[in-house]
C-alpha cells in the first residue's frame, strides 16, 4: 500500500470487483452455479467499505469449498464440515475480522451439521453462504442431506429412503438471527441478498440454490424457467403481503386457523392479508417451509433479529476482568493463595 | 530417636521420627476424601515435607453410598527426604466404611495403622461391601494391624450437637474429625486447614464452627484416648531454598499457558470439549480472563481443535486439549494443522482406553496415536511432562515450540500427573526463555510457504495485513508459494519437508541428564509420569550398589539427538511404561538396541518396588 502524503489523510480507493478475483485458475465445471455465485460475492465486496485484507473466507470439503482460492483475500479451505468452528476460533481471536463461511448442503448439513447448529446457536458474527445443489459433486453423484426422498442416485439405486433436510427451518430451528434465501441463477436478487447477508450483526445464514449441471441438472428448475419463476417465486419484503404468482393471476398466502394457504389475491380482504414481517421468528418458520408445489418458493429475507454476539459477549467479560482487577500477571497468580518458603 | 511430651492430661505420649510415611484415606464417593486428603497435604506441605499425591475416585458421580466400586481415596507420602511417588504399600489406612476396607486393605503394610470408623460398620454397608460377619469383631485383623476403632460418627456429633444444623449437615463434618485425628497422629499442624474452612465457609458460619470444632475433636482424640500410644512426626525434607506452592498437573499446564501468553503478548484460545480427566484445565483458564485467555467450550472435539487452528490462523495461540478418546476425534483437525504449518498445542490427558475405558484412571498408552494416530504422513512434535509441577514448563515450551516451527505439538500428560499434586519451587517467570513471536508484515517477496533456514517455518501472517493476503488449507501445496498442486515430485518434497522441520526441533533439546554412572550394567529409560517410580527403583538400585542409571524423556518426538550413544553406553536397557510396550518399539526401532519393556496396564502408577524387581531380575538374567 501507498503511504498517505504527507498533512492529508488519502481517501482509500473504492475497490472493484478486480480487487477481489485472485491469481488462480477457477477449476469447477463448466456451467457450475458455483461462477455466478463467485462473480456474484466479487461484485458486492467493495460494497462492504472494508479493506480487503479484513476479510477473510473459511471453507470445508466440497465443490463449493474451492471457493476462497479464487477470492484475493484472505482464506482457508479446511477440512470437511468443519467450517463454522474454524471461523468460530478465528472471530473468538479476531472479532475486528469479517469473515465468511463457504459451505454446501453436504459440508454444511451432513457432515458439518453439528458446527451448523452451535455456530448458529451462538450467533457468531460471520456469513454463512450455504450452496444448496441437492448432491453430492465432488464425491460424483451420491444422494446428499437436502435431496428429496426417493432420489435415485450411484449409492442409491433404488431409490434414497431419508427424508431430506430444510436449511432454512434447521438453521431457524437452531435460533439463527439472519436467515435468507436467493438462487444463482437471479444475480440480481443474489448481490442484494450477500449484501444484506454480510451487513448482518450476528450469524447471516444465506441459502443459494445453485445448479450442478452434470450430477443434479435443473434441481431448481422452478426457479430457473421463467414461466415457473413467475407463477411460483414468492419475493420476501419487509412490510409487504404474501402476494406472488403471474400479473393476470395473483395469489397470497393466509394464515387459515395455524395453516398457510394459497388463495386468490383479490378474493382476500386486506386485513386478511399475511404481512411479512423480518422480525418474527414465528412467522420466519412457517415461511421457510412453504415449497413448490404445493406452495410457492419464497426469496428474500425470512428473518432479521439481533441477538447477543458470541465473541462480543466473550470480550466484554475479558474487558470487565481487566478492569474490575487489572491485566493478569504470572508473577503474582504463581504467588497467590497458599505458598511456603524454604530456607 | 523419640522424646516424650506431656499431652492435655498430662499423659505423656511418646513421638517417634521417621523419614516418610504413606497414608490413605479411603471411603464413599460422599465422604469427602479428596478434600481430606488434599487438605492433609497442604499441612504437610506446610511442615515442609516433600510430598507426592494419588487420588483415586470412582468414574460414577454419585455412585451408589457404600458399593465397593463407590469408593473414593486419597493416598499420599510425604518425607523428609525426596519423595518421587505417593508409595506402593500404607502405613496407615483410613477406612470410613467397610467397602473401603474391602478394596484397600491389601495394600496396608503388615503392623501398620488401621483407622476405622465403627458406626459405618452396620448390616447394610457390610452387606454392600461382601462382608458376612463383620470383620472388626475378627480377632486376626488387630493382631495383623494395629487397629483402631473409633465410633467417628459419633464424637463427631457430640461435638456439635448445639450447633444449628441438621443431622445430615453434621454427619457430612466427619472426614474432619478423621484429619484431625490423622493430623495429630503425623504431628500436622492444623492453621492451614483452620484457615481454609475459614475462607471457604465465609459465609457460612455454623458449618465454618462445625467443622472447626469436629477437626479438633479429632486431634484432641487423639491427643487424650488412650488407644494412641505414640505418634510421629516427620521432619522438613532438605528442598532447595524458595518459595513452593502445591501444584497440580492440570494446573500447572493451565498456568503455563497463562505464562506463555504473556510472555508472548499473544491472546491463547483454548478450546476444549469436557472430558475427563482434562476438564480441569479447561476451568481453570476460564478463571484467568484477565491474562487474555479465551476459553471455547465447543461443540464436540472436533470442534475444540478446530476452534483452536481458526485461533491460530488468526495470530492467537490455539490450544486444544482432551483425553485419548478426543485425541482420536481431533486426528484429522491435526492433520489440517500439520499441512496449514499453523502452531497449535494439544494436551493429552491420557486414561485407561481402548475406547471409554477407565476415565478417572491412569495409563500411557497413547504414545503411538501421538506420534502416528493420524492418516498419511503427519508428524508433530510430542513431548511429556515428568511431575506435576513439570507441566508449567511443558506447557510453556509447547508454545515456544509450536509459534517458533509452525507445527503442531502434543503434550502427554495423564490422570495421574493431572489430578497428582507435589511441593512446586515457584520460578522467576523472567528465568523462562522467551517466546519471540514475529508475524510478518512486509509484503516484498512474500509467499506463504517461503522457510526459514534454521527453522523451515513458514512466515506466520495475520490476516488484517495488509499485501500478503493468501489462501492456505488441507490440499497439497507446492512449497514455497503455497499454491495448489498435484505433482508427484513436489509431494515428495513436502512430505519430507514436514518430517525435516518437525526433526530439526531437535535443536532446542538440552542435553539428556543421565541419573547414575555414564556408562554401566542397565539403563532405565521412562517417560511421562512415570518418573517417580522410576526414579525411586532406580536410587533404590544405586544404593544397594547395582551399575543402575536413569534417563527420563521429556522429548518423545524428535527424540533428543544424544540418546542413541547413550543407549549404547549401557550393556541392558529397560523401559517400564503403563503401556504394553510403546516408547520400547520405538527405541528398538530407532536405534536397533536390545531394550526390553516392563509394563502393566492397571490404570495405577507403577509400583517403584516391582520396578526395582525388574531391574534385579534383568540384572540378573544373561
Amino acid at each position: 500500500m501507498t503511504p498517505p502524503g504527507p498533512g492529508a489523510a488519502e481517501a482509500p480507493r473504492k475497490l472493484t470487483k478486480k480487487d477481489f478475483e485472485s491469481d488462480q485458475d477457477v477449476r469447477w465445471c463448466p456451467g457450475c452455479g458455483d461462477y455466478a455465485i463467485l462473480s456474484a460475492v466479487q461484485k458486492t465486496m467493495p460494497d462492504l467499505g472494508l479493506p480487503k485484507e479484513n476479510i477473510v473466507f473459511i471453507s470445508g470439503i466440497g465443490c463449493s469449498s474451492r471457493f476462497p482460492y479464487y477470492m484475493n483475500t484472505y482464506g482457508f479451505h479446511t477440512i470437511h464440515g468443519r467450517a463454522p468452528a474454524i471461523a468460530t476460533g478465528l472471530k473468538v481471536a479476531r472479532p475486528d475480522l469479517k469473515v465468511f463461511v463457504v459451505t454446501g448442503d453436504g459440508d454444511g448439513l451432513s457432515i458439518g451439521g453439528n458446527h451448523m447448529l452451535h455456530v448458529l446457536r451462538r450467533n457468531v458474527d460471520i456469513t454463512i453462504l450455504l450452496f444448496n445443489n441437492r448432491i453430492y459433486g465432488l464425491t460424483k453423484g451420491q444422494y446428499s442431506p437436502t435431496s428429496e426422498l426417493g432420489k435415485v442416485t450411484k449409492s442409491t439405486p433404488m431409490g434414497s429412503a431419508d427424508r431430506p433436510v430444510n436449511p432454512l427451518s434447521f438453521a431457524l430451528g437452531c435460533g439463527a438471527t439472519f436467515v435468507g434465501r436467493t438462487v444463482d441463477r437471479d444475480v440480481r436478487h443474489m448481490e442484494e441478498m450477500l449484501k444484506r447477508a454480510a451487513a448482518h450483526k450476528g450469524t447471516g445464514f444465506l441459502e443459494i440454490l445453485q445448479n450442478c449441471n452434470v450430477y443434479n441438472d435443473l434441481a431448481w428448475n422452478v426457479m430457473y424457467e421463467k414461466e415457473t419463476k413467475v407463477k411460483h417465486e414468492l419475493r420476501l419484503e419487509h412490510g409487504k403481503p404474501l402476494i406472488f404468482g403471474a400479473a393476470d393471476d395473483r395469489k397470497a398466502v393466509i394464515m387459515k386457523g395455524v395453516q398457510p394457504t394459497v388463495v386468490k389475491a383479490s378474493e382476500v380482504q386486506e386485513s386478511a392479508l399475511w404481512v411479512h414481517d423480518e422480525k418474527s421468528p414465528n412467522a420466519a418458520k412457517l415461511l421457510a417451509d412453504l415449497f413448490f408445489p404445493d406452495y410457492p418458493v419464497p426469496v428474500g429475507t425470512l428473518l432479521d433479529i439481533d441477538a447477543p454476539i458470541y465473541e462480543k459477549t466473550m470480550l466484554d467479560q475479558e474487558q470487565r476482568a481487566i478492569s474490575d482487577r487489572g491485566p493478569g500477571d504470572i508473577a503474582k497468580l504463581l504467588t497467590s493463595g497458599d505458598t511456603w518458603k524454604i530456607e | 530417636m523419640s522424646e516424650t511430651v506431656a499431652t492435655a492430661r498430662g499423659v505423656p505420649k511418646e513421638i517417634k521420627e521417621l523419614d516418610r510415611a504413606v497414608i490413605r484415606f479411603a471411603g464413599d464417593s460422599g465422604d469427602g476424601m479428596q478434600l481430606t486428603g488434599e487438605q492433609f497435604t497442604t499441612e504437610s506441605a506446610v511442615a515442609g515435607n516433600d510430598i507426592a499425591t494419588l487420588p483415586n475416585f470412582p468414574a460414577e458421580i454419585r455412585a451408589p453410598a457404600g458399593t465397593l466400586f463407590g469408593v473414593s481415596s486419597f493416598q499420599l507420602q510425604f518425607g523428609s527426604q525426596r519423595v518421587y511417588t505417593p508409595g506402593d504399600r500404607l502405613d496407615c489406612l483410613i477406612a470410613m466404611n467397610p467397602a473401603a476396607l474391602k478394596v484397600h486393605l491389601r495394600d496396608l503394610k503388615p503392623g501398620g495403622i488401621l483407622i476405622v470408623n465403627t458406626a459405618a460398620y452396620d448390616k447394610r454397608n457390610l452387606d454392600k461391601a461382601g462382608y458376612p460377619s463383620n470383620p472388626l469383631d475378627d480377632a486376626s485383623l488387630g493382631e495383623r494391624y494395629r487397629l483402631h476403632k473409633v465410633d467417628m460418627s459419633a464424637l463427631t456429633h457430640e461435638a456439635i450437637k448445639d450447633l444449628p444444623l441438621n443431622t445430615k449437615e453434621k454427619d457430612r463434618t466427619k472426614n474432619f474429625f478423621a484429619l484431625g485425628l490423622v493430623s495429630w497422629i503425623y504431628t500436622r499442624p492444623l492453621e492451614p486447614t483452620l484457615d481454609w474452612i475459614s475462607k471457604k465457609f465465609a459465609k457460612a458460619k455454623d458449618i465454618a464452627e462445625a467443622n472447626v470444632r469436629v477437626l479438633k475433636a479429632g486431634h484432641a482424640f487423639g491427643e487424650t484416648a488412650e488407644i494412641f500410644g505414640e505418634h510421629y512426626t516427620v521432619d522438613a525434607a532438605d528442598m532447595p531454598p524458595g518459595l513452593y506452592r502445591a501444584m497440580t498437573g492440570n494446573r500447572a499446564l493451565a498456568w503455563g499457558l497463562l505464562a506463555a501468553a504473556q510472555r508472548s503478548n499473544v491472546p491463547v484460545v483454548y478450546g476444549a470439549y469436557p472430558i475427563t480427566p482434562a476438564s480441569s484445565i479447561l476451568e481453570e483458564l476460564a478463571m484467568h480472563k484477565r491474562f487474555r485467555i479465551r476459553t471455547i467450550q465447543a461443540e464436540d472435539e472436533i470442534a475444540a481443535v478446530t476452534a483452536a487452528i481458526g485461533a491460530s490462523f488468526g495470530g492467537a495461540i490455539g490450544v486444544t486439549g482432551s483425553s485419548g478418546p478426543g485425541i482420536a476425534l481431533k486426528s484429522e483437525g491435526i492433520g489440517l494443522a500439520v499441512t496449514a504449518e499453523l502452531p497449535i498445542v494439544i494436551f493429552d490427558i491420557q486414561r485407561g482406553g481402548p475406547s471409554t475405558g477407565l476415565p478417572t484412571k491412569t495409563e500411557q498408552a497413547d504414545l503411538m496415536q501421538a506420534m502416528y494416530g493420524r492418516n498419511s504422513e503427519s508428524p508433530c512434535v510430542v513431548i511429556a511432562p515428568a511431575t506435576p509441577g513439570d507441566c508449567f514448563y511443558i506447557a510453556y515450551e509447547a508454545v515456544r515450540i509450536a509459534a517458533k516451527y509452525m507445527v503442531p505439538v502434543l503434550v502427554l500428560s495423564d490422570g495421574f500427573l493431572a489430578n497428582g499434586s507435589e511441593p512446586w519451587l515457584i520460578p522467576d517467570v523472567n528465568t523462562l526463555p522467551p517466546i519471540d513471536v514475529q508475524f510478518r508484515t512486509e509484503s516484498e517477496g512474500f509467499f506463504p510457504y517461503l522457510r526459514d533456514p534454521a527453522t523451515l517455518s513458514r512466515p506466520w501472517v495475520r490476516p488484517g495485513t495488509p499485501g500478503l493476503e493468501h489462501r492456505i488449507g488441507g490440499l497439497e501445496k507446492q512449497d514455497v508459494t503455497g499454491n495448489i498442486s498435484y505433482d508427484p515430485e513436489n509431494h515428495d518434497h513436502m512430505v519430507r519437508m514436514r518430517a525435516e522441520k518437525v526433526r530439526r526441533v531437535a535443536q532446542e533439546i538440552p542435553p539428556t541428564s543421565i541419573n547414575g554412572p555414564a556408562t554401566g550394567d542397565l539403563l532405565v529409560v521412562g517417560w511421562g509420569g512415570t518418573y517417580g517410580s522410576i526414579t525411586a527403583a532406580v536410587e533404590r538400585a544405586q544404593a544397594e550398589g547395582k551399575s543402575v542409571a536413569q534417563i527420563h524423556l521429556r522429548h518423545l518426538n524428535p527424540l533428543p539427538p544424544d540418546l542413541g550413544h547413550i543407549l549404547r553406553e549401557y550393556r541392558k536397557i529397560l523401559v517400564p511404561e503403563i503401556n504394553s510396550g510403546q516408547l520400547v518399539r520405538v527405541l528398538r526401532a530407532e536405534y536397533l538396541v536390545d531394550a526390553v519393556g516392563f509394563n502393566k496396564v492397571r490404570g495405577l502408577p507403577l509400583a517403584s518396588e516391582e520396578i526395582h524387581e525388574a531391574i534385579t531380575q534383568l540384572l540378573e538374567s544373561k
